[in-house]
């Protein structure tokens, strides 16, 4: 697991209790407070039985593949924002790559819809839209996804029914519950997949949201990426209760508590809480353990924590080393794998170049956009 | 002694109601918690209860009655252990006069929209909020409605009254406590395709959720390029009510009007109502739409159109006059109008405009007024700061500076949080005197 060795998880964590809901009042399946049945663990139970996903040879390329590109692409704006060429905020995914992909991959990309914070490049790169529209948008370039009025934290892609890209902390869950009101609404059956930190996670319209999306049964996928810090404060210092999966405990909301930091496992869980959730059962609250390598944003004065933390993650919990690990036990050849990187490198050079030769928008764009009608 | 029993105010802007059933007839024993009567208001029908022992001895108001005022006696009762004595010669009294909607003026520019011979019902403007929003919803299946109450109790104001028998729980939501919430449920399902109307119970508590109207709704298309839209409707009554102190009595008006990428619209009469609440909902643009309270009740002529939908933007001329114009919008229109007949009484000519929606602004419309009378007040239900006022004022003084013939003046509510105390409220909102007075003003009279 990729934690801390602080010990801000009690061992007790995994004693899964079996406490079922007292109240058998009603025989109908009416209001969910009445719901029987409610057991706030199960969905754990039904992970924990089958719990890394048993990818093809095909898949683990894929998955490896996708993350490396995260990986690169982060490293590629970093280097950009320092030579100036990236500018305000800019918040980079690196060391979380194995959320995005692990539970993107089981997404059904005709139907769900996917939303997120600020921390967004890497949930678009998960989607497969083209590194080099995100890159321009983040340098602020006429061909950018939000032709160069959005900027790192604002991006989306209705094409891809990934809905950005929020920059206030938590907004996004709430949108997302309108999402999944949507897909219930159209009957189209998708769900929506919200994303949110372990700091978003205190805001109060995040509570506001899980009531709802319980009472109203809403197809929604909430996932906490607890990366440990909220900016600079860790989770044990900003949050009573840091096991984030229990915190839908009070709406009857099932959790599910899974190692973010290892691909095969995420996908595991999205399975899981997929299932649950497109058999009309609602919503799902995943904590995804995680762990930011760069800081919160490129201000960071990296004070909260000290180098040797970082560097025990990256050592002992890198996602990307550890799927590695696993490809070359299941054969692959490590050279092969370099040209994999080599390959991504090359696309990720190409996007940073198409981002700072592309022309910065036209001052007419100033104004157009602002309503979508003339009145 | 003989106990009296008033008509009961049952909401804070209950001014007169209707006398629906007698639950007890005259010579019934009456004990505390009997339910004497039902009372209907303005917004539901509720149960008069009994507060006293003793004898009902007279009804005074028949069963049916409808405009009876706050405050008539209906009924008197003997006291516990008097003789019930004989029923007293008191003539029943009429029911007070309704407190004069205020009359609307003869519009005197009718809405070119209308075509010649159309004929027109009159409707209250709660009620032509509703016609509007299920004219809306039969015509497109991603309309719907969600709020607090709007629902099984029928709308806290009456305003979605038979939405939910029409159109069933999937359409009409009634949602928890959780405006922040519930606005950013409603955007998100705006950005995935839906066209909401999300209700607030007043615009006093989208102060809970003003982050997702700004944040959330109005950026969002310029923040994606024009990718991803927010057609949303959110609607409530906004502005003073009556007696409901200061966390309930705000105007929030300017502060949406300051924000780039909403449509603000605040209507007066309930033709407006309806034609820009159609327009609101067919918008692909979020919609702020500022309803008030006070004037939910008030009657106008709508006209008999299958399909009036208005423009947004357009300011409408209420009463041409040669003098001087007052601009106002709401529930100030009316004030603007009467101080209009007053000012008519005393030889000034007064041009009436209202504003119909804050942003985009009509500014042709005050310029084109300002040009033609030369001299111009804002009335404002509504703080002086940074107001509308201020806004019109500065369009003005930029755009028209040359066709003023006098400073423009703004009448608004006083610069504090609004009182409870009957007599301080009265002093802090605006009225017809204030209006007329500061028309006098830029009139040099």
């Amino acid at each position: 697991m990729a934690k801390k060795p602080a010990a801000r998880k009690a061992p007790a964590k995994r004693a899964v209790s079996k406490t079922a809901a007292t109240n058998t009042a009603s025989a109908q399946p009416a209001a969910p407070s009445e719901d029987p049945d409610f057991i706030l663990h199960s969905l754990q139970e039904e992970f924990e039985a089958a719990k890394s996903f048993n990818a093809s040879d095909e898949q683990m390329l894929e998955f490896y593949r996708q993350m490396l590109l995260i990986r690169r692409f982060e490293e590629k704006a970093g280097q950009l924002y320092g030579l100036g060429l990236i500018g305000g905020f800019c918040h980079l995914y690196i060391g979380q790559e194995a959320v995005a992909i692990g539970l993107q991959s089981a997404l059904d990309n005709d139907k769900d819809s996917v939303i997120t914070g600020y921390r967004d490049h890497g949930h678009m790169l998960a989607y497969g839209i083209d590194p080099k529209v995100i890159m321009a948008e983040l340098t602020g370039r006429e061909a950018g996804i939000s032709k160069g009025k959005g900027g790192s934290m604002h991006m989306f892609s209705t094409e891809h029914k990934f809905y950005g890209g929020h920059g206030i902390v938590g907004a996004q869950v709430a949108l997302g519950g309108g999402l999944a009101l949507a897909h219930q609404y159209n009957e189209d059956g998708g769900l929506c997949l919200a994303y949110f930190g372990d700091g978003a996670a205190n805001q109060g319209q995040v509570y506001e949201t899980f009531n709802m999306a319980a009472l109203w049964n809403l197809p929604i996928v909430f996932v906490v990426e607890d990366n440990q810090y909220a900016m600079g404060t860790s989770s044990t210092r900003s949050s009573a209760e840091t096991r984030f999966h229990r915190r839908g405990t009070a709406f009857r909301i099932p959790g599910i508590d899974v190692d973010g930091m290892n691909v095969l496992e995420v996908r595991a869980a999205a399975e899981v809480a997929f299932k649950h959730v497109r058999e009309g059962k609602g919503p799902v609250l995943m904590e995804l353990n995680t762990y930011r390598y760069r800081g919160h944003s490129m201000s960071d004065p990296a004070k909260y924590r000290t180098r040797d933390e970082v560097q025990e993650q990256r050592e002992n919990f890198d996602p990307i080393e550890r799927l590695k690990k696993t490809l070359v036990e299941a054969g692959h050849d490590e050279a092969d794998l370099k040209v994999i990187d080599k390959d991504i490198r090359k696309v990720v050079t190409e996007a940073a170049d198409f981002a700072e030769s592309s022309p910065e928008p036209e001052p007419s764009e100033l104004y157009t956009e602002v309503l979508v009608e003339k009145y | 002694m003989a106990i009296e029993l008033k008509m009961p105010a049952l909401s804070p802007t209950m001014e007169e109601g209707t006398l629906a059933k007698w639950l007890k007839a005259e010579g019934d024993t009456i004990e505390p918690g009997d339910i004497i009567a039902e009372i209907e208001t303005d917004k539901a029908t509720m149960e008069f209860e009994a507060i006293d022992d003793g004898v009902l001895t007279k009804i005074l108001v028949a069963e049916g009655t409808e405009n009876v005022a706050v405050g008539a006696v209906i009924a008197e009762m003997s006291g516990e252990g008097e003789e019930a004595s004989a029923p007293a010669e008191t003539p029943a009294p009429t029911p007070a006069p309704t407190p004069a909607p205020v009359a609307a003026a003869p519009v005197v520019a009718a809405d070119p929209s209308i075509p010649a011979g159309t004929s027109f019902t009159s409707t209250q403007v709660r009620e032509a909020l509703r016609d509007a929003m299920a004219e809306e919803m039969r015509a497109d299946r991603r309309v719907f409605v969600m709020g607090e109450e709007v629902a099984e109790y029928q709308g806290a104001y009456k305003v979605t009254q038979g939405l939910l028998d029409e159109f069933g729980p999937k359409r009409v939501i009634d949602t928890p406590i959780t405006e922040y919430g519930f606005a950013g449920i409603g955007s998100g399902a705006a950005m995935g395709g839906l066209k909401p109307i999300v209700e607030f119970m007043t615009f006093n508590f989208a102060m809970q959720a003003i982050d997702h109207i700004v944040n959330s709704a109005a950026k969002t298309n310029y923040m994606s390029g024009g990718q991803m839209r927010c057609p949303i409707v959110f609607r409530g009554p906004n502005g003073a009510a009556s007696r409901v102190g200061a966390q309930h009595s705000q105007n929030y008006g300017p502060w949406y009007a300051s924000v780039p990428g909403l449509i603000v619209i605040a209507p007066y009469d309930a033709a407006d109502a309806k034609g820009l609440m159609k327009a609101a909902i067919r918008s692909d643009d979020p919609v702020v739409f500022l309803e008030n309270e006070l004037v939910y009740g008030r009657s106008f002529d709508v006209p008999d159109m299958e399909d009036y939908v208005l423009p947004i933007g357009k300011a409408r001329i209420m009463r041409e006059g040669a003098d001087v114009t007052i601009v106002s919008y709401s529930i100030g229109v009316g004030m603007a109008l009467e101080a209009a007949e007053t000012l008519a009484a005393e030889g000034i000519d007064a041009e009436v405009i209202d504003l119909r929606t804050l942003r985009p602004l009509d500014k042709g419309a005050v310029l084109d007024s300002l040009k033609k009378t030369n001299r111009l007040v804002v009335a404002e239900e509504g703080w002086p700061t940074c107001s509308i006022a201020s806004e019109i004022i500065s369009v003005c003084m930029e755009e028209g500076f040359d066709d003023l013939d006098a400073p423009v003046m703004r009448v608004c509510n006083e610069d504090v949080p609004l009182p409870y105390a009957a007599n301080l409220e009265k002093l802090a909102l605006i009225d017809p005197p204030r209006i007329v007075e500061a028309v006098k003003k830029v009139c040099y009279v």
